[in-house]
């Protein structure tokens, strides 16, 4: 048994697979830093921390006739999501009740992955640099109106070709502005998403969590999301009623070329 | 001299596999031995005998040894789970849950057992 301690939950092995399909199939379309960045590991929940290849100075050593250095590392953050399940809901599905209430599981998996989101592409005030903070470009204006999208995002991509950072580029939309393109059609009813997608020779992709848009390069080596443990579901406690349970991550975020996105203002 | 160690008609089996099992059957002996001698010198006072009953333990130590490598170097799987077992600090029970899912399920390093797999998602629609 891990950290996660799952086998001292009071519940099946059929309800484990259950929650374990569930937390994934509501994971994976909201993760969007994850179908655009570099992934590497996971490495494990005792990996506490990413490799920066940097040093600090010391203001002294041991003893004479030596130098020293430090060396620094970033820390892995920890994001967790805690949520809590009817255990008659989970006992009816193991009765073959194929409507079981999972919503607190599905609202924890959406909260996590917006909260992934927004690490990698805004930051994490105090832990991780997030792409947004780290461009060093100036940013653009998408508007209100998704029919005038590409021009923003045409601008975007000049900029990357402009500054040597080749493609393919993609787009993270926020939910908003998701929505606006996948319901547009431009004149002659040719659709805005496949105009966009033509621009860019890379995807489109749903990003919950971000505010406006971000255009970066996913020719790799640019953007790296180092996991220590990936996505997993952990036993909290439980009583009579109701089994609480979590869903967690270990990661850190390091960003090699600042200048490999631009930033869509809403 | 019985055929114990074998559990399918001997004359059926491949020499390699006939090997196998002797070496098996080996390192149980040697595993008995070892827990025959424990619990003599666990009850023996006489210094001398103890001495002696030691140094046979050691024996069987070095034979149990001996059969476990030979039985590695022949099965991949069992010697790549045991790489990641023998000799570690820190929790048997989970070096050996992750040992069996990266030599026979093929997860990568570090998956933990409760992960959800998702891991990189570049290249998937939307």
């Amino acid at each position: 048994m891990n950290h996660l301690l799952r086998s001292l939950a009071p519940i099946s092995d059929a309800s484990w697979k259950l929650l374990d399909d569930e937390a994934s199939e509501r994971l994976t379309p909201p993760l969007a830093a994850r179908k655009l960045v570099d992934f590497s590991g996971p490495q494990g929940w005792d990996h506490s921390a990413s490799n920066l290849g940097r040093t600090a100075p010391l203001t002294s050593a041991p003893c004479e006739g030596v130098s020293g250095l430090q060396r620094r590392v970033m820390p892995l953050v920890e994001l967790r999501a805690d949520f809590e399940l009817s255990r008659a809901e989970l006992r009816d599905a193991d009765r073959g009740a194929v409507d079981p209430d999972l919503e607190a599981l599905d609202r924890a998996a959406h909260q996590i992955a917006v909260a992934e989101n927004i690490t990698v592409f805004h930051g994490w005030h105090g832990a991780i640099t997030g792409i947004e903070e780290a461009s060093p470009h100036e940013r653009m204006h998408l508007g209100e109106m998704a029919n005038a999208y590409p021009q923003p995002v045409a601008g975007a991509v000049e900029r990357l070709l402009h500054n040597g950072i080749s493609g393919p580029y993609a787009l993270a939309l926020g939910g908003e502005q998701y929505l606006r393109v996948v319901e547009t059609a431009e004149n002659g009813g040719y659709p805005l998403l496949e105009h966009l997608r033509k621009i860019l020779e890379g995807p489109i992709v749903w990003a919950p969590g971000v505010k406006g848009a971000l255009v970066l390069s996913t020719r790799g080596g640019d953007f790296l999301f180092e996991s220590g443990q990936d996505l997993a579901l952990g036993y909290d406690s439980h009583d009579g009623e109701v089994v609480r349970f979590y869903l967690e991550e270990s990661f850190s975020f390091r960003i090699a070329t600042p200048e490999a996105a631009v930033v869509l203002d809403p | 001299m019985g055929f114990d160690q074998y559990h399918e008609p001997p004359d059926e089996l491949p020499a390699t596999t006939r090997t196998f099992a002797r070496l098996c059957a080996s390192l149980t002996e040697e595993a008995e031995a070892i827990g025959w001698y424990e619990q003599r010198l666990a009850v023996e006072t006489d210094p001398e005998a103890r001495a002696v009953m030691s140094d046979a333990q050691g024996e069987e130590f070095k034979h149990f040894s001996m059969d476990l490598e030979f039985l590695l170097r022949r099965s991949p799987a069992w010697r790549e789970i045991a790489h990641g077992v023998l000799f570690q600090p820190g929790d048997i029970v989970q070096h050996g849950e992750e040992a069996e899912a990266e030599a026979l399920e093929g997860e990568a390093p570090g998956w933990e057992p409760g992960s959800l797999g998702i891991g990189s998602l570049k290249g998937a629609s939307r």
